[in-house]
């Protein structure tokens, strides 16, 4: 089973044909060149239309220098919170503990556990509660975060939350399936994490 | 999914437990658009209701199957009966 690992294990690292980052990538054609061409060899008097791929924006390029700014795309199913906007540092609440963001950081795919994810430009800083979600922070200082909910800190009712806080903590203590268990955690979490949200 | 990454890895325990990403993940969405405040509140629940409608439960589907199971009766009926013209 083993025999192939010590030629694996000397093989040259970086090879031509090794996989890259996709930000690494040539910026991808904005163009349909070769359907141009063809549609001016037979049509030549009318204006090819235009292609879904000319609609595309092409991906940015890593620079090879630090950017000053980041680049922020915070997404929701129903809307587009934060769309390339250029902040200083975002905060997110990976499951690994809170993340700080900064232009140039390490290409990293962080999941998130509920929590808040703090925004900052400047002097000011903008805190939303998310459920839960992603963040792809790519090489070139662009970060994608996606979550399923989102809401500025002021939009949360702090009755509800001490109430749902009691319930779960109530609930977890009297679980008996697994399944039943795994919810009254998840509302333990996401209770707690609400609370935490008002208070700190 | 059976296996964690690098089988041995410690999985999250809502995947122990057999949930799959998406529920747990709609499960924190819920509990989150339950604690809003009133306006944002009655929105958010607006948004909960996906546009794809859920199977009969329990009761309804028990309903359901007795009506389907009466209408095939009468359709053998009328199938064996020389009544075509009814349909």
């Amino acid at each position: 089973m083993f025999r192939q690992a010590t030629r694996l294990l000397v093989r040259p690292i970086s090879r031509t044909g090794s996989r890259r980052f996709s930000t690494d990538l040539p910026v991808a054609e904005t163009a349909d060149e070769s359907f141009v061409e063809a549609w001016k060899k037979v049509i030549p008097n009318i204006e090819p239309p235009k292609t879904p791929l000319s609609f595309m924006q092409p991906r940015p390029a890593t620079p090879s220098s630090i950017p000053s700014k980041l680049t922020v795309n915070f997404v929701l199913p129903y809307a587009s919170e934060l769309s390339k906007k250029e902040v200083d540092m975002i905060i997110i609440p990976a499951t690994t503990g809170q993340m700080g963001v900064l232009p140039g950081h390490v290409a990293t795919i962080a999941e998130l556990k509920p929590g808040v994810i703090s925004v900052h430009e400047g002097n000011e800083v903008t805190k939303y509660f998310i459920s839960s979600g992603f963040a792809f922070i790519h090489a070139n200082s662009i970060a994608d975060v996606i979550a399923i909910e989102a809401v500025p800190l002021d939009q949360i009712d702090s009755s509800s939350v001490q109430k749902g806080l009691a319930e779960f903590t109530q609930k977890v203590s009297s679980a008996s399936t697994d399944l039943e268990k795994a919810e009254a955690q998840i509302g333990m979490d996401v209770h707690s994490a609400l609370n935490s949200a008002l208070t700190g | 999914m059976a296996s964690a990454a690098g089988s041995g890895a410690a999985v999250p325990f809502w995947r122990a437990a057999g949930m799959t990403y998406i529920t747990y993940s709609n499960i924190c969405a819920n509990l989150v658009r339950n604690c809003l405040k009133e306006p944002y509140k009655t929105e958010a629940l607006s948004r909960e209701k996906s546009p794809v409608q859920t199977q009969l439960k329990g009761n309804e589907l028990r309903l359901a199957l007795q009506n389907l199971q009466m209408e095939g009766n009468l359709f053998s009926l009328l199938k064996l009966s020389s009544v075509w013209s009814v349909w």
